[in-house]
């Protein structure tokens, strides 16, 4: 049997992976990849918690709140791409360093 | 170790490259199917933790429109299909602070007890996928969070509509 640490590991791994690539990309693309990354590895950790410590109270609380965080990641991707190319029409760009209108 | 144990740590190693692959490979539309992988080792992850039904809605939703988005992002702004990074200092940087997180959640995650829980084998009962439809729609249930994220989706749907069609008469 797998223990319950290892599912935390792995996400715990993943995560860190996650926040690297969003502090190292520039590319604004790339760095929407991380935060997918890391909602899923928050993803892992809730089934993971449901199965092992929640199953016999009969709450499904853990499903479904995997299931909402899907439709969020989905609407924040449609959302942060529809930006992205919108802002690639006005600068030509999706490096992050060249999207500074908002510097003072 | 057993089979399951086998398998899992096949399918954590395949996952954790695809994700520093993703993080380090220059050539953004390798960046993205990368990322495929990963997604889809953490779909395997799914089906190891017996949750069937979300392991087939995380293929159907990453990996088949998730993915496919980004992949058409990529397409659609050239450019920047060759990701540089820095690689002086700030490389450095953002490796100390993937790495600080990390040790936070490994010291966390050894410090408390329950993490050697094993699982029981599941009852007929719990393998039910209808039991999550119909916590879905009931009152009592998750009913409010599940129209609450449709309204989100909609949202989303006109926003995103919005901001990517091209305004006329708006100055570049």
């Amino acid at each position: 049997m797998i223990p319950l640490y290892w599912f935390l590991i792995l996400s715990a791994v993943l995560f860190s992976i996650g926040i690297y690539t969003v502090i190292t990309r520039r590319n604004t693309i790339t760095i929407l990849m991380g935060v997918e990354l890391m909602l899923n590895t928050a993803n892992i950790n809730l089934l993971a918690f449901w199965r092992y410590l929640y199953i016999d109270t009969g709450n499904l609380d853990g499903v479904i709140f995997a299931l909402i965080i899907f439709v969020a990641a989905a609407a924040e991707v449609a959302v942060g791409l529809g930006l992205i190319i919108s802002a690639y029409r006005r600068r030509q760009s999706v490096v992050a360093n060249d999207l500074d209108a908002l510097k003072g | 170790m057993t089979v399951m144990q086998l398998i899992f740590l096949l399918n954590a190693a395949v996952t954790i490259i695809a994700g520093i692959m993703m993080s380090r490979v220059r050539r953004l539309l390798h960046a993205a199917l990368w990322l495929v992988l990963a997604l889809f080792g953490v779909a395997v992850t799914f089906g190891l933790l017996e949750a069937s039904f979300l392991a087939i809605v995380q293929v159907v939703v990453y990996i088949g429109a998730i993915a496919i988005l980004i992949l058409f992002a990529i397409m659609l702004t050239r450019g920047g299909t060759d990701d540089t990074y820095d690689n002086s200092k700030r490389w450095i940087i953002s490796l100390v602070v993937a790495l600080i997180a990390l040790g936070g959640i490994l010291l966390a995650l050894f410090t408390w007890p329950q993490g050697q829980a094993l699982t029981t084998p599941l009852t007929a009962a719990q393998q039910d996928i209808g039991a999550i439809g119909i916590a879905l729609l009931d009152p009592e249930g998750y009913l409010i969070p599940f129209e609450i994220s449709s309204i989100l989706l909609l949202a989303a749907l006109v926003g995103s509509i919005y901001v990517g069609i091209e305004h006329k008469g708006e100055e570049k």
